[in-house]
């Protein structure tokens, strides 16, 4: 059983529960190769984190911190999914310093679901939460593409906000052109010229 | 990035408009993003308000997401707040009702009666 169709969906319920926990820096990162046949998802946050008891809890699907606020409701299902799929869950937090969510699955499982529509969600976790900066990081084997509000932040300053029509546009575009890149012509591509690029972390 | 220069000039032109029509934000716009909220489609329901803030060019509008609030039957849950009137909250607010949303209560003024959960 599970909730969600797409795994940006898992990824947009985890970045909630960051943004819930106070966080004002999230990193995404989506780590996908094809000779380990594997598919990473990586959610950091740098929220108020949680203590070993309330870790041991939150795999839990009837965990809440407040009874009107399910958080991390949606943790158990992200774990299901991923261990459905020949992968592995793990969650490490601590308190004041954040949590860290890492969901691994087989890429060609065939029960594992579709990333969808990535490109939409990183644009509605950078618009929805104007308090806090996302760094979206994603690889398709040699190739990756990187969104960093604080780059975006600095240029725009404090009186053009994310949901300016004409930002909107730019921030879809990019994430669209950006992500899409990533899976166009792959092979033939990256036989013309090998991309070579640091490791950004 | 389709490049920051643009970015630059999309920045100037905003802050131009800014100064000729002196826009503060006219309305918000909050849509529940909780673990109920995404499994019923609110994220489809944002990108759709983003879509139609975007095409439409309606710059005096800040949308945010939030969390739970407790009425998971409705979701996804859409509040709407015109000015200093009171904050509307919605209910099952899919991708097909997002236009005419936008249209009346954003554009128009008008709240959607038949939509208003409380």
């Amino acid at each position: 059983m599970t909730i969600f169709r797409e795994l940006s969906q898992h990824i947009l319920d985890i970045a909630e529960n960051g943004v819930t926990a106070g966080a004002t820096l999230l990193h995404i990162d989506i780590y996908e190769e094809t000779p380990a046949d594997r598919l990473t998802i990586t959610v950091q946050d740098n929220g108020k984190g949680m203590d070993e008891s309330m870790l041991r809890l939150v795999t839990s699907p009837w965990v809440t911190t407040r009874a009107t606020r399910p958080v991390g409701l949606g943790i158990p299902f992200l774990k299901q999914a991923a261990e459905m799929c020949a992968g592995r869950f793990e969650i490490r937090s601590q308190v004041g310093k954040g949590t860290t969510v890492v969901a691994e699955f087989r890429r060609s499982h065939i029960d594992r679901p579709p990333l969808g529509d990535l490109a939409g969600t990183i644009l509605c976790i950078i618009v929805g939460y104007p308090q806090v900066d996302v760094v979206y990081h994603h690889r398709v084997d040699a190739r990756e593409f990187t969104l960093d509000t604080r780059e975006i932040r600095a240029i725009l300053g404090e009186e053009v906000p994310f949901s300016d029509p004409e930002v909107l546009h730019f921030l879809r575009h990019t994430l669209e052109t950006g992500i899409g890149e990533l899976y166009s012509q792959q092979a033939i591509v990256e036989e013309v010229s090998p991309v070579k690029k640091e490791d950004k972390e | 990035m389709k490049s920051l220069a643009e970015l630059q000039k999309i920045k100037e032109r905003a802050l131009q408009r800014k100064r000729l029509g002196g826009q503060n934000a006219r309305a918000r716009i909050i849509v529940g993003m909780g673990t109920c909220g995404i499994a019923a489609g609110a994220r489809d329901t944002m990108t759709a308000i983003l879509k139609e803030l975007e095409q439409r060019h309606i710059e005096d509008v800040i949308v945010t997401q939030t969390g739970c609030i407790g009425l998971c039957e409705y979701e996804p849950i859409v509040q709407v707040q015109v000015g200093s009137e009171e904050l509307v909250t919605y209910g099952k607010i899919d991708t097909a009702r997002v236009p005419e949303l936008i249209t009346k209560h954003i554009q128009g003024g008008e709240p959607v009666a038949e939509w208003i959960v409380k």
